[in-house]
């Protein structure tokens, strides 16, 4: 143990001899091992905040949306999901926990002179909780609205401030078509849901009318009709989505099966999808998976580069350094305190550039977050341009990196090390000395 | 009975090159008794530094014996050799080949690094051998700011610092001008006086004429072995 400590004095001291040189090899190690932990660093940032947006949707969740057809298969009969449909998957299906049947229009709503386009989003009261929606004043829809012969609604936070930008909008009628409807609560904000995986689109929040699903269909049917300069086209729908939420999270994928099967049995066309959140959550993981292994090459990449870089470094110090291993052979070394003193020099290099490389990893999430704040100020609109996910990614470093990215460095150090330390043992003592 | 540092016997050597074989040694015999001071002259291609360098455990001999005590280096592994050089053996050469990167003590160090005998309390012996050889006052100099009597002088000591049976000096004083040269040759001649015994290879014969025993090789056979009677340090 001591002669390791007095060798690794001596390697340093010896370093120090040629100290542009020793930090240039050092450097390339850095940023080999700064990179591990950095690539590693953002690779979980990404995959973590996928997981947070999935997690959004609900892990538990099943959705079932309608799709609308191609135009020449769509049947007068109308398309999609039905209240069949939905009451026969919510009454047999005995894994579901929740099932919320979910109509959504888009409508303009009018309160005295102010008005705005907006969705009218037929929902039970369930809808608040499974949607992450928090109430701002009043309160969200309850069972008695639906059944009551009068319209609730309850506004969002967005259409609120549209609708009423200075007063009171509790107890007010808003009108939409022909219809009234009495504000019982408004919303807070609640940032969209992000698109994952292109199966779902981003869902804003901001702008929607909440009623109860039972007063939509009685008030306003089935029917939509879309009336637009030259066109007339019509609609008939009976339910935009059902929001499903199993009891544990194991019975998800068998769960979506056997809705897929319960729908499938009535539908004809092509006009309904089910998305499970938890598959996504699942490609999400193994799409991180992939950019962490690609990332990981990258960085593998680099750090064979630093330990060819400290090989040559080494080579030529065993080529100028000839006449004092023949001194030092003279003097009483064995062949393995030469390749002991080579090594430990390598090792040195290698593991003071470990140890900055992790230095410089440990500073990422910080030196991240600096240079994105300054890139959004200074360019604006290409940052804008960017991926949401690159925009926001924070990367967090993964502790079981560091020991990881040291270790790396140390084998580095020997591996790149042995070959020159072996043929520094291997030269001829009498040879070595009288190298000029 | 005088006792032996080491003992030589019908020493050959050969090499081989690609399409012939060189006898640089063919058939050295002497012995070397403590406390002698021996010179060995000869004309290059004499077999003057091959014989230097099997004295020195750098070499086997490829016949004969060489008798370290009573270890024959002939029949030596590689690590046994370095083992042997490391506790046996003290070097000086004609160009001092000191460490340019240590200090004088840390160079005077160094055989102890490998014999294992580096204690804390060898540094001590380290600073008095530098003392003994007049370095006192440059103890954390390094090589280049020495002169080269100065930097012969951390040799010297470097030499003794594993207390060696013998001290095989190869033309100590080649590099250095007159005056220093024989400040060198007194501070052997004082060591041999001491008790300490030296081989030394050199091609000067004034520097021979210092020495208490001078072998004159001439290919790679023992020309002459004589005592000289000028000589007036201790002998056996």
């Amino acid at each position: 143990m001591r002669r390791w400590w007095r060798t690794m004095r001596l390697s340093i001291k010896s370093l120090l001899l040629h100290p542009l040189r020793s930090g240039l090899t050092i450097l390339g190690i850095f940023i080999g091992i700064a990179g591990v932990i950095w690539l590693l660093a953002i690779g979980d940032g990404i995959g973590r905040k996928a997981e947070e947006q999935i997690a959004e949707l609900g892990a538990r969740n099943i959705i079932v949306s309608t799709v609308k057809p191609s135009s020449d298969e769509v049947q007068d009969s109308g398309y999609g999901l039905t209240r069949a449909d939905f009451e026969r998957v919510r009454d047999t299906i005995s894994t579901l926990k929740r099932a919320l049947p979910i109509r959504i229009l888009s409508k303009e709503f009018r309160y005295l002179t102010r008005k705005f386009e907006g969705r009218l989003v037929g929902c039970t009261p369930d809808y608040a909780e499974v949607s992450r929606l928090e109430v701002d004043q009043g309160r969200f829809l309850t069972d008695s609205d639906g059944r009551s012969e009068r319209n609730y609604c309850v506004l969002a936070e967005a259409s609120a401030k549209k609708l009423f930008p200075f007063g009171d909008p509790l107890g007010k009628r808003i009108m939409a078509d022909d219809e009234f409807y009495i504000v019982v609560g408004t919303m807070k904000k609640r940032h969209s849901s992000s698109a994952v995986g292109g199966s779902t689109a981003v869902e804003d929040f901001s702008s929607d009318v909440y009623i109860p699903i039972e007063s939509l269909w009685r008030r306003l049917g089935d029917m939509i009709i879309v009336t637009k300069p030259g066109q007339f086209q019509s609609d008939l729908v009976e339910v935009s989505r059902f929001n499903l939420e199993v009891h544990h999270r194991d019975q998800v994928l068998n769960t979506a099966e056997v809705v897929k099967n319960t729908i499938e049995a009535d539908h004809t066309l092509p006009d309904y999808s089910v998305t499970v959140p938890l598959e996504l959550l699942q490609q999400a993981e193994t799409t991180r998976l992939m950019f962490v292994i690609f990332l990981g090459m990258i960085a593998a990449v680099s750090l064979v580069v630093g330990g060819i870089g400290i090989m040559n470094i080494m080579l030529a110090t065993v080529t100028e350094r000839t006449r004092e291993i023949g001194i030092r052979r003279a003097l009483g070394a064995k062949r393995r305190d030469i390749t002991r003193q080579f090594l430990a020099e390598s090792v040195v290099l290698s593991v003071v550039g470990g140890l900055l490389g992790i230095g410089g990893g440990l500073l990422c999430t910080l030196m991240t977050v600096e240079f994105r704040t300054l890139l959004e100020y200074k360019f604006p609109e290409q940052m804008l341009a960017l991926p949401e996910i690159i925009r926001e990614v924070e990367p967090t470093v993964v502790p079981w990196s560091i020991p990881v990215a040291f270790s790396i460095s140390v084998i580095v150090g020997v591996v790149f090390g042995v070959y020159p330390a072996i043929r520094a043992a291997k030269l001829d003592p009498i040879e070595a000395l009288r190298h000029e | 009975m005088t006792v032996l540092a080491a003992s030589l016997r019908d020493l050959q050597k050969d090499y081989y090159l690609s399409s012939e074989t060189v006898r640089a040694l063919r058939g050295v015999s002497f012995d070397v008794p403590e406390g002698d001071y021996i010179s060995i002259m000869g004309p290059s291609g004499s077999g003057k530094s091959t014989l230097l360098n099997l004295l020195g455990c750098l070499d086997r001999p490829t016949g004969g014996s060489f008798l370290l005590g009573d270890e024959d280096v002939a029949h030596m592994s590689d690590d046994k050799l370095a083992e042997t050089r490391a506790n046996r053996i003290g070097f000086i050469f004609q160009s001092y080949n000191l460490l340019q990167a240590l200090t004088v003590v840390e160079n005077i160090e160094v055989p102890l690094y490998y014999s294992g005998d580096l204690t804390p309390e060898s540094r001590q012996r380290c600073i008095d051998l530098a003392t003994k050889v007049g370095l006192e006052d440059r103890l954390d100099h390094r090589p280049a700011q020495l002169s080269g009597g100065q930097q012969q002088r951390v040799a010297i000591a470097r030499s003794l610092v594993n207390d060696p049976r013998f001290i095989l000096a190869d033309e100590p004083t080649g590099n250095l001008d007159t005056a220093t040269t024989q400040e060198i040759l007194g501070i052997l001649a004082e060591l041999n006086a001491q008790g300490r015994t030296i081989v030394m290879v050199t091609h000067e014969p004034e520097v021979a004429e210092q020495t208490g025993r001078t072998i004159l090789m001439r290919d790679g056979r023992i020309q002459s072995d004589e005592r000289n009677m000028a000589f007036s340090g201790v002998s056996s």
